[in-house]
């Protein structure tokens, strides 16, 4: 792979916290080599700063290997920027050229204020998994593992739903802020496996109830989310957690 | 200081379940009224919480990113070991636990690795339980592989993300305590000291990275569960926050250190690519089950690997070990990468790789995929095109990972890997109940020294986590907390809180107006750069030494120039980062003490000066097999004590792979 240089002008959100107003400043950076990511750009702009003795731009990171959901940038106007299936973290700078603006946000959605410059507060995804993302079993109540056996087809689904890294970037891609993918993609992981059959009901109605208190939008089938999605979490579980929400809906009040 | 392992007596298989029969017992009216903290979230810390919670007890826990979910768990790729013997191939507790000791180079505790052995089914079966979503067969059953060269198989795994679906089981758990009211969850927050009362750990000291504040906390107990400090080195497959501060606080108010200098560097990470350079990425050791290493035979060579000839290409594990091969141990592995790197005919702009070739892997699964078809007259490029996508379903995300860091597409050319930082044995000493040196203060997890000696096995580490948040510590806390029933909850605002919120205070104030000219960052690189060069692959007393003085002088610069921006009454990650950085430094002189004093080669630590003729590691039996327990006595200063190491059952002998 060849090399290049590159000179680029920022324009980043700068919001010193919560409860001031934010505007976007723009910084120039000289030769940024194409092999570094996106995020050891922000390093070097932040060395250069802290040097120039201003305040260097916040924003959250910690695995940098596309894992841990932390890193969480609107760039150029695409959640997580320019690449599919890809976070923050593992965009590298040959997505970009010599002499390119780029535009970087924070996550835009009511349910994830603003902390500081590139910084959401998310804990909304943590109330919702609160509400009912698990199966009710204490440490040491398990039988053995194999002792149920799980259809491949179902534990292959359930794990590609389980692999949502909780970004967030399906709510900054919709027009609605709406957190279906994410909530969806819980509810299918566990309504998947026999392990879940017991609270299966209780489970959507109340993780679907916590969203909406959450302040997070409605969906109207745009896909957004699932063009976004760095996981490629599929929009089917939408799909299913409507029909599970419709059928516990109609259990619940027989 | 004396220090008690408190092994229980007894045959090694009767240890854990007799120690278990006879534990003391918290009833639950007490256990409403018993507090405990719990710092850090990751797979140790939030399967403790989460059973602690169950339990009845009051749980806080803290966490330094924005979710509990987010801890560096998540991102171990390959699977988690369990004595299952699923697959009928003669693997048992006995085995898991042999193969653990061999695999620590015989400096792990016996009693210890035995327990592991012996949880290490129910891990899986609770983890079944609560819906992580394991990879399975046809029938319905869980899938094993093996894994770092074991002859059994032996490993579950959720694709390369097991890590991850573990964590995610052990977080719905915690979420659940949460929700329940047993636990309460500090997310952004910092632990910057324990608070000690009566030479016990009675609370800590937490800073709110939101807004800065400082926060007491109480706990009856306090259960550091914070991980590795693997980040030492600047470059690591650690978290950009993964930091020793927790365990350092806790070293200086009494908790020994164990066997600091047990790094383990591991053989397949992507190689630095420039000075710029953040973080490794680790590419999972299930490669090298594929993949030929190899460099060219002559030095400084300049052609492109794909156009350098087979009798051009020098197949050194293949030509050093060939028993083992490519499958040789993590430790072994990395070594023979360096040396061929330090000789000069390492690959790629920096000359710091060696190529992991999948060219023949493709061609001879192509052709098991050509006979499958009956299509024995098929051209090799046919069998390519077959074969890459066997590969693509076995290897298809650490490809793609690979591609997006790199820009290079691996099914063509060779991976350019080097080894890198990944796992640190050594930390917090403590005792068979996990309890450290200091009363009422627990480490679990990568942050005690644990149950790996001076070399991991691979898909050990989520087992040891999983299996001392799960399964060790809602036993032996109680012993503990037992004789705390009488123990009121302490105010806060007893002088001890005062004090110690003080000396936090004041130190953070010490650092924020140093205002010299240098950032965080740049000292952080450097100590990187002596720890690796000195302290890293292999050491030797000369560089050690050197090394020594050279932390010292870093400490000195660092405290007189370091430059931090903004305030400490707001949100500062570059403050944070400068408090971890500090501890860092004093850690990494401990380090380099402790690989000082420890002349013999064992597991992932290779001194110079002990090796045999063949220029292989020589463990020293005689003068070293004890665990190294430093205890602090002031800056710079430390005393070793030492934790003899007996073994019963499985009788030390020479690792070989040749």
């Amino acid at each position: 792979m060849e090399h290049y240089n590159m000179n680029l002008t920022l324009k980043v959100w700068r919001q010193k916290n919560n409860q001031a107003a934010g505007t976007l400043e723009s910084y120039q950076v000289k030769d940024i080599s194409s092999e570094m990511s996106f995020l050891e750009m922000f390093d070097v702009l932040n060395e250069q700063l802290i040097v120039a003795g201003d305040d260097p731009i916040a924003f959250d990171h910690d695995c940098r290997e596309g894992i841990c959901g932390q890193c969480s940038m609107h760039i150029n106007g695409r959640a997580h920027g320019p690449w599919t299936k890809n976070t923050t973290c593992q965009l590298h700078m040959r997505a970009f050229n010599d002499g390119d603006t780029i535009v970087v946000e924070p996550w835009r959605s009511k349910a994830f204020p603003v902390i500081k410059d590139l910084i959401v507060d998310r804990s909304a995804f943590d109330r919702v998994i609160q509400a009912g993302g698990f199966i009710s079993v204490n440490t040491g109540n398990a039988i053995d593992a194999n002792s149920l056996p799980i259809d491949k087809k179902d534990a292959d689904n359930s794990f590609m739903a389980a692999s949502c890294i909780g970004c967030g970037a399906c709510v900054a891609a919709c027009v609605n802020s709406s957190a279906m993918l994410f909530v969806s993609a819980k509810v299918s992981q566990l309504a998947l496996l026999p392990q879940g059959a017991p609270e299966r009901e209780s489970r959507v109605l109340n993780m679907v109830a916590q969203m909406d208190k959450e302040s997070f939008g409605n969906c109207s089938n745009t896909y957004a989310c699932e063009a976004e999605c760095p996981k490629g979490i599929s929009v089917a579980n939408i799909a299913r957690m409507n029909r599970e929400y419709l059928s516990a809906g109609l259990s619940s009040e027989a | 200081m004396a220090f008690d392992a408190k092994i229980p007596n007894g045959e090694m298989n009767e240890k854990w379940s007799d120690y278990k029969g006879h534990v003391k017992l918290v009833n639950p009216a007490n256990k409403r009224k018993l507090e405990v903290i719990v710092v850090g979230t990751g797979l140790a810390g939030a399967s403790a919480a989460a059973s602690l919670g169950e339990m009845g007890y009051k749980v806080k826990a803290f966490c330094f990113q924005d979710s509990p979910r987010r801890a560096h768990s998540i991102a171990a790729q390959g699977g988690i070991n369990a004595a299952k013997n699923y697959q009928n191939d003669g693997d048992s507790v006995f085995r898991l636990f042999y193969d653990t000791v061999k695999g620590g180079d015989y400096r792990a505790r016996e009693a210890n690795v035995h327990r592991l052995a012996e949880v290490s089914n129910a891990i899986i079966d609770q983890c079944v339980a609560q819906g992580v979503p394991f990879a399975r067969e046809y029938g319905g059953l869980l899938s094993n592989r093996s894994f770092g060269g074991t002859q059994v198989q032996r490993t579950f795994y959720a694709a390369g993300q097991t890590g991850q679906q573990l964590l995610l089981g052990a977080y719905s758990a915690l979420e659940r305590q949460i929700a329940l009211g047993n636990v309460t969850m500090y997310s952004r927050h910092e632990m910057l000291d324990v608070v000690m009362i009566d030479d016990k750990a009675r609370g800590i000291i937490a800073r709110n990275l939101v807004n800065g504040e400082l926060e007491k906390h109480f706990g009856h107990a306090v259960l550091l569960c914070t991980g590795g400090y693997g980040n030492v080195f600047y470059l690591s497959t650690n978290a950009m926050g993964s930091n020793v501060t927790a365990a350092w606080k806790a070293h200086k108010k009494g908790a020994f250190f164990g066997n600091p200098c047990f790094t383990q560097i591991h053989p397949t990470c992507i190689p630095m690519s420039g000075e710029y350079q953040s973080k490794l990425t680790l590419m999972s050791e299930s490669l090298r089950n594929d993949g030929r290493i190899w460099v060219p035979k002559k030095k400084d060579e300049n052609r492109k690997a794909i156009d350098i000839p087979e009798e051009e290409r020098d197949y050194y594990l293949e030509r050093r070990y060939p028993a083992f091969g490519n499958l040789v141990p993590r430790d072994v592995a990395s070594r023979a990468a360096k040396e061929r790197c330090d000789e000069g005919y390492g690959v790629g702009t920096t000359k710091l790789a060696v190529y992991l070739d999948f060219k023949d892997a493709i061609v001879r699964y192509g052709k098991i995929e050509q006979g499958k078809q009956g299509d024995t007259e098929a051209s090799e490029a046919d069998a390519v095109k077959l074969g890459k996508a066997v590969i693509e379903e076995k290897y298809g995300n650490l490809f793609e990972m690979y591609e997006k860091i790199t820009g290079e597409n691996p099914y063509e050319m060779p991976m350019r890997i080097y080894p890198a930082v990944h796992y640190t044995m050594g930390g917090l000493w403590v005792d068979y109940e996990l309890q450290t040196t200091v009363k009422g203060l627990y480490a679990l997890g990568e942050a005690n020294f644990s149950d790996h000696g001076a070399n991991r096995l691979g898909a050990s580490a989520l087992m040891q986590g999983l299996a001392d948040g799960y399964f060790v510590i809602p036993y032996t806390l109680g012993n503990f907390l037992a004789d705390e029933i009488r123990t009121a909850a302490i105010s806060t605002d007893h002088p001890a809180f005062a004090e110690t919120e003080k000396a936090v205070s004041d130190r953070i104030n010490t650092l924020m107006n140093i205002k010299g000219k240098q950032t965080v960052e740049s000292f952080h690189k450097r100590l990187g750069k002596i720890m690796w060069e000195k302290c890293g692959m292999a050491r030797n007393a000369k560089g050690l030494q050197e090394a020594i003085i050279e932390i010292q002088e870093l400490k000195k610069e660092f405290w007189s120039d370091v430059r931090i921006p903004g305030d400490v009454n707001n949100m500062n990650p570059e403050l944070d980062k400068a408090g971890r950085v500090a501890d860092f430094i004093e850690l990494g002189e401990l380090m380099c003490k402790d690989a000082l004093s420890r002349n013999e080669s064992c597991g992932g630590h290779f001194r110079e000066e002990s090796q045999t003729e063949e220029g292989e590691a020589k463990r020293d039996d005689e003068n070293f097999s004890f665990v190294s327990a430093w205890e602090y006595k002031g800056e710079s200063d430390w005393q070793l004590n030492k934790e003899p190491l007996e073994f019963e059952i499985v009788k030390p002998t020479q690792r070989s792979y040749k």
